[in-house]
């Protein structure tokens, strides 16, 4: 550890390239703090947005007019609008709305903290997409096979959770995948709140230390990095449901 | 295999096991059914044969509640399918249905396929159903198939699965829906075997078919329906040797 940065301080002295967090402890322990926030945000989100879209679909199946009708403005609400102005929305929106409550200190604060209300900001937006995305799927679902499971004395619960969302699943996984790698670029947003995540920090790092080009290219690779590990995760999944005779 | 019996309350083996009166159905404007009658008792299988588009699908559909309708009654066992509170469930796990299409699960095993409904709709430990499975599989002699998907099955593998899958959740009727219209010749007669095995072990059975010879065969009382009307029905070796109505002789005739 001491070698490595004993040679990127060289680097820089002879060079002028200044990768602070290879040899900086402050920085380098800044850096990863904001790079463990950055997946912090991308694990709830993911995994909020296709709760929410899992939800949503079985909703927008229901009996009830008025069910189908609440999730369709919400899909059209959030994929209608800047997620930026979303997270703003929720953030300065929502929260001045709520009462605050002292915190240890004795000092007034708001209930939900910036890292929350991201994360919050950032499900209602990928799972709306999720919704439409699962939907397309399950509407390439043949209606004779639930009737199967009807005829079979399943529920309208249990034929969706056992037979239709593991078939829809299937045919979108690759407009799944999408959105997902989307979600995890737009994460960068959190920065507009002051969450400290990958972005942030690396603002704070290159203010200091006026090292822009190089952090520029540390982003490039570790988003890169990020979104191809997401993307070879949903391929093994993909991998993984196969069926003979289904799907290509 | 023992078939444990019980009957909803009320229902006794005296009255018909399916009673089907004056049913009418219409998809919007469009009269399906207009007054169809008949009735089962246990044991008995009826074959209902006619022209497409007569109705046979959906008269059957009306008997597992797949489809509501807005006139008669239909009582199986003694519960009325037309009732606005129709558990749905309870009349369920006494009807099995097998499709044209088998309608398998793709994604399941043969096997899981034929235990899913046991072990999630009727709450059986896993283990039990698992063998019951394995069991049911033998019986409609698919041996060795438990573990291949239904897209690496042929069309008459996949509707023994069909009908193993009905079976295993241990109904009092079978409701047989043109099972093996979409089937190759070859394939056609294995289900055939399977079905007739089911009611010589005493199956209470409603079959559309087009297999005349079959009707004839296994089945105890033949009705042909057309434009939504039951025509002509008797016990097959009359109906089949001196058809009255002058429709039902145009249609065996074409047929045979
Ligand atoms: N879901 C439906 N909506 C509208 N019309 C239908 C529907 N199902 C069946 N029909 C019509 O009802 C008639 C009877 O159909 P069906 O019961 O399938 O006849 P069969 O099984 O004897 O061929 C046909 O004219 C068909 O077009
Ligand atoms: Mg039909």
């Amino acid at each position: 550890m001491h070698g490595i940065a004993i040679w990127f301080r060289h680097l820089y002295e002879t060079t002028g390239i200044n990768l602070t967090i290879a040899y900086d402890p402050f920085d380098r322990a800044r850096f990863l703090d904001g790079f463990l926030v950055t997946l912090e945000l991308s694990a709830i989100t993911i995994i909020g947005s296709i709760v929410v879209g899992v939800i949503g679909a079985w909703l927008q199946g229901a009996r009830l007019v008025w069910t189908r009708r609440i999730v369709q403005v919400y899909i059209q609400l959030f994929r209608n609008t800047p997620p930026l102005v979303q997270m703003f929305f929720f953030y300065f929106g929502l929260s001045s709305l709520l009462p605050t409550i002292k915190n240890s200190f004795g000092m007034q604060e708001p209930p939900v903290s910036g890292f929350a209300w991201a994360c919050i900001s950032l499900i209602f937006f990928a799972g709306a997409f999720n919704v439409e995305i699962f939907r397309s799927g399950i509407e390439a679902i043949p209606s004779s096979t639930i009737e199967a499971a009807e005829a079979l004395g399943y529920t309208r619960l249990q034929t969706y959770l056992n037979v239709v969302l593991p078939l829809a699943m299937r045919v979108c996984l690759p407009a799944l995948t999408n959105n997902l790698v989307n979600l995890i670029k737009t994460t960068t947003l959190a920065y507009a709140i002051a969450v400290p995540e990958l972005l942030y920090v690396s603002n704070q790092i290159w203010s200091d230390s006026v090292n822009v080009p190089v952090m520029m290219v540390v982003l490039f690779i570790i988003y890169t990095a990020l979104v191809g590990l997401l993307v070879a995760a949903m391929k093994a999944w993909e991998r993984a449901l196969h069926r003979p005779g289904l799907g290509t | 295999m023992p078939r444990g019996f019980d009957p909803p309350t009320g229902w006794t083996p005296d009255q018909p096991l399916v009673a089907i009166d004056d049913v009418h159905k219409s998809f919007g404007e469009v009269e399906v059914l207009k007054g169809v009658s008949l009735s089962v008792r246990r044991g008995e299988v009826a074959c209902i044969i006619g022209p497409s588009g007569s109705g046979k699908s959906t008269l059957i559909r009306c008997v597992n509640a797949l489809v509501p309708f807005q006139k008669g009654s239909i009582k199986v066992l003694g519960i009325e399918v037309n009732d606005p509170h129709l558990d749905k469930l309870r009349l369920r796990k006494h009807v099995g249905m097998v499709f044209q299409q088998y309608n398998l699960f793709p994604h399941r095993t043969a096997l899981e396929n034929v235990m899913m409904a046991p072990v999630q709709v009727l709450k059986r430990l896993r283990a039990e159903a698992e063998a019951e499975a394995y069991a049911l599989l033998k019986k409609v002699r698919l041996e060795g198939k438990e573990h291949a998907y239904p897209g690496e099955m042929s069309g008459g593998q996949q509707q023994r699965v069909a009908i193993a899958r009905s079976l295993a959740m241990h109904p009092e009727l079978m409701l047989f829906d043109e099972v093996t219209a979409a089937l190759d010749p070859e394939t056609v007669k294995e289900v055939l075997v399977a079905i007739r095995q089911l009611a010589e072990e005493g199956m209470t059975c409603i079959l559309v078919t087009h297999e005349m010879g079959f009707a004839r065969e296994v089945g105890n009382h033949v009705y042909f329906t057309d434009r939504g009307v039951i025509v002509e029905h008797g016990p097959p070796a009359e109906f089949f040797a001196a058809p009255r109505d002058p429709r039902t002789q145009a249609f065996l005739s074409q047929i045979l």
